[in-house]
């Protein structure tokens, strides 16, 4: 099923011949469907149309039969529809290990986007054809959406979420992208363009432009003794907080016994919601810092305790009881 | 209106009716009749319709060019939030409801009037309270926030006059809310002898079923909203994340009420199609109780595939899967109508009458809007067509290709007996005709542009979709013209039609059983109901032929 009709657009990732043929089974479908039925109305309207100004229909009040079968075979068109659109889904929503991840933030009316070595672009992305590249989302005030339409991607941009996206290029060009959740008045200007390169181009063009205050990392260091985080979570496990040394990606136990991934979005929500998920062993001290740190903050403070995670984790005082896999 | 036309042979308009019973402006604005609060319904929902259309013309003409071609981008997302907020709040959603039901339920079941009367006239005043806040919103800055007021953008971030208009909408909910309970309770305890739930006529069904999702869904909406006004005006944190809120939790809430909102507007359509098709076939529908029955299914299942707009929210996988497949079973009840509607049309003695083009022009738009509605619940697709123009064209399928056609239908299907007069038949055919062709040009090219990758709600666009849009826009003037020409011939046909008679087509429900216009009471004496619906067959009242034998084993237990 690679069909390509005339009004797909080109496809440059992975998912392109998936949703693809996706549309082909639907569209082959639905013209069976139509064309039976306005055949019939066609056929019955010249056939039976009425001869004579007094003339009435034949009585027929139904068939058990018909009824049947128009209930049963709708209904496993349906599965079947519903079945293959759940596994491309699934395979969407559930990113592969080992990506690249990029931080994309949407604010009215502009993408800022970090790449992972702090190189920073606006309204424009590069990302290498045949990586696995991994999108996380965030916005700085009202909905947003990332839409690559040649990718047949797209995923809503949620201040006070993260969200996340993945793809894998197929194909080195450019393609447009657009936000398509309705932002307010210059929605439809808030676009930009994806470059798709060669990796080796891709590792060219990302080394090309660093600067020191432009890498997450230094800014996240930077910002983790500016706010004072430094001043509890200890690295050797002797602070009024738990060490952060090897938490990224490993499980933390809490103090109502249950345990969590510290993934982006707890790490998100233990800067803001401090109180939300406290550590097991540890006060509930923590201030909010809801509205001190922009998300771009945010991304970088997590860059930062993400780098912790080579970090050699202490005997007494880890937040983690399971460091994750680097 | 109680001029002399010229009067065909045998009929003329009856000497005292419900249009001539009293006059006077007050004897309008105080009526309890249903049939007069009908036409007070059949007004001020026009003049919202004619609102709701000017602003997509504008919408249309600015969409000629990738630039932008009539106004500034604040405008332009003004237009299209008034337009969806005017067309579906004040003209779809009360529409076929308070306008054809009003009119027809109590003839229909052969009642006086509607349970509650001063309820009913209390409901129109309530809708045009909510209108005059929506119109002053749209008069003193507009509103920009799209018709689904999605938070944070509606309570925190818009400069545009969001209170007022959520203020209106949520006045304007009562109204719903008292129109379902009055229809509710009429149906329930005000049949005349004889009308079982099996013998109601399909449109009762339908405008029942409706009645459900008016009283359970509307509080919901209503609550929003002014959630959304309350965040607005006294920053309490419901939606808003910097407050503290969750602006899913509004997308939640709204589509619970706005997703069942859909079927507010498209039961009563199809219920239109179940008289129409029966009385221009003259036969029995077939399949009478699942037509019946898809109509409650379709409300039921209806509450149930809300967060189906929220695929790509970032909500759970198992929260989408479970959406999806309940969306693919709600797609079941809908297909059972459209594939019993076609097959009442076989060994039918089928006229090519106004209402009948507007039935089958609806069986074949709106088959095409439910078939594209199974594109957006299928996961896979929805990545890529979520809002884009592909949901454009398949809302409009379903609300104007259906909705709207089967209001204009049932227009004209029951203009007869609302005023007695018949309008002129070949202007009428014609105007279906047009619109039916100018619809499909207007809206096909963007399912096209949808699958391209056009998102909705831009004012401007990348220069090779502009093909399409143009054809859109060229389909949309002709679609114009289809509208106004029933507006025109059919005020026309007031005061110059020939006179109806009671029963022109002639149709078997008690509503033409009665003169046309009818009595204030509607009847002169209480009917009592001893044939079974759409049953032309022993209806020899009709003086209609009788006819072949049934060639076809009738009814397997099913009707």
């Amino acid at each position: 099923m690679q069909a390509q009709l005339p009004f797909y657009p080109e496809q440059a990732s992975n998912f392109a011949p998936s949703v693809d043929s996706l549309m082909t089974f639907l569209i082959l479908v639905s013209v069976f469907f139509s064309a039976a039925i306005t055949a019939a109305i066609v056929i019955f309207f010249f056939k039976f149309h009425r001869k004579s100004k007094d003339e009435i229909g034949v009585p027929i009040h139904g068939d058990m039969r018909l009824e049947t079968a128009w209930i049963v075979v709708p209904a496993f068109l349906s599965l079947a529809m519903f079945g293959w659109g759940a596994v491309v889904y699934v395979d969407f929503r559930h990113a592969p290990q080992d990506t690249l991840d990029i931080y994309v933030i949407g604010k009215q009316w502009m993408w800022k986007i970090q790449q992972p070595n702090g190189r920073r672009e606006i309204n424009e992305l590069h990302v290498p054809v045949g990586r696995d590249v991994k999108l996380v989302l965030a916005s700085e005030d009202v909905i947003h959406d990332f839409y690559v339409p040649a990718f047949r991607v797209k995923m809503d941009v949620v201040p006070g979420h993260y969200n996340t996206m993945w793809f894998r290029p197929t194909k080195s060009g450019r393609y447009e992208f657009f936000c398509s959740q309705y932002c307010g008045t210059n929605h439809a200007v808030m676009g930009g363009w994806v470059t798709v390169m060669e990796p080796s181009d891709y590792a060219a063009w990302l080394s090309g432009s660093t600067g020191e205050n432009d890498n997450p990392l230094v800014a996240g260091e930077k910002l983790f003794t500016e706010k004072a985080c430094s001043t509890c979570h200890l690295g050797n496990g002797t602070g009024r907080a738990p060490s952060l040394n090897g938490v990224y990606g490993g499980t933390v136990r809490l103090a109502d016994g249950s345990t969590v991934t510290a993934d982006d979005a707890y790490i998100r929500e233990s800067i803001l919601f401090s109180n939300a998920k406290i550590v097991a062993g540890y006060q509930p001290l923590m201030p909010s810092f809801q509205g001190q740190l922009t998300e771009e903050q945010i991304m970088s403070l997590t860059a930062y305790i993400k780098s912790l995670q080579s970090q050699p984790v202490p005997a007494t005082g880890a937040g983690v009881i399971a460091p994750g896999k680097k | 209106m109680s001029t002399t036309p010229p009067k065909p042979p045998g009929y003329q308009l009856p000497e005292e009716h419900y249009l001539n019973a009293t006059y006077g402006i007050r004897s309008w604005l105080l009526t309890t009749d249903h049939k007069r609060i009908a036409l007070l319904y059949l007004a001020s929902v026009t003049f919202f319709f004619f609102v709701g259309g000017i602003f997509a013309t504008m919408i249309r003409i600015h969409l000629l060019t990738p630039a932008g071609y009539l106004v500034t981008p604040e405008t332009y997302n003004k237009l299209f939030t008034m337009h969806g907020v005017a067309m579906i709040f004040f003209f779809l959603i009360p529409s076929i409801p308070a306008v054809l039901g009003n009119f027809l339920i109590p003839l229909m079941i052969g009642a006086k009037d509607v349970a509650f009367p001063k309820l009913n006239l209390l409901s129109w005043y309530i809708y045009i309270t909510g209108g005059c806040f929506v119109l002053y919103s749209f008069a003193t800055g507009g509103l920009d926030t799209g018709w689904t007021f999605y938070t944070p953008l509606s309570s925190v971030y818009s400069n545009s006059a969001v209170t007022p208009a959520v203020i209106g909408i949520f006045i304007n909910g009562f109204s719903s809310i008292l129109t379902g309970l009055n229809f509710v309770v009429t149906i329930h305890s005000m049949r005349a002898p004889g009308m079982t739930w099996f013998r109601l006529p399909l449109f009762v069904w339908a405008q029942y079923a409706t009645s459900i999702i008016f009283i359970l869904g509307t509080p919901v909406i209503a609550i929003t909203l002014l959630l959304v006004g309350l965040e607005r005006m006294f920053h309490l944190g419901f939606f808003n994340p910097a407050l503290g809120g969750d602006p899913i939790l509004f997308q939640h809430l709204f589509w619970f009420y706005s997703h069942p909102a859909v079927y507010i507007m498209i039961l009563p359509a199809m219920g239109v199609i179940s008289e129409i098709i029966p009385t221009f076939t003259r036969k029995p529908i077939f399949g009478y109780a699942f037509i019946a029955g898809s109509s409650i299914a379709i409300a039921v299942i209806g509450f149930l595939v809300w967060a189906h707009h929220m695929f790509l929210t970032g909500e759970s996988t198992y929260a989408a899967l479970a959406f999806s497949l309940l969306s693919y079973l709600v797609a079941i009840p809908s297909a059972v109508k459209v594939f019993n509607w076609t097959s009442t049309l076989y060994k039918g003695s089928i006229s090519y009458d106004t209402p009948m083009l507007y039935a089958l022009g609806f069986i074949g738009l709106f088959l095409i809007g439910g078939l594209t509605g199974l594109f957006l619940a299928c996961l896979g697709l929805d990545i890529h067509i979520h809002d884009t123009y592909f949901v454009v064209a398949h809302f409009h399928y379903i609300m104007v290709g259906g909705a709207v056609m089967g209001y204009v239908g049932g227009l004209h299907f029951w203009w007869p007996k609302i005023t007695g007069k018949l309008y002129p038949e070949f202007l009428a055919r014609l105007a279906a005709v047009i619109l039916f062709i100018g619809f499909n040009l207007t809206f096909f090219p963007q399912f096209i542009l949808g699958y391209l990758g056009m998102p909705r709600r831009y004012h401007n666009y990348p220069p090779e979709f502009q093909v399409l849009n143009v054809m859109s826009t060229a389909g949309a003037s002709i679609l114009a013209l289809g509208y106004l020409l029933p507006m025109l011939y059919l005020t026309w046909s007031m005061r110059y039609g020939k006179v109806a008679g009671p029963n022109p087509w002639p149709a078997t429900g008690l509503e033409w059983r009665t003169p046309s216009p009818p009595p204030t009471e509607n009847f002169d004496v209480t009917p009592e109901v001893d044939w079974e619906p759409y049953d032309y067959k022993n209806r020899r009242d009709l003086g209609l032929a009788t006819p072949v034998a049934p060639t076809l084993a009738p009814a397997h237990g099913d009707d």
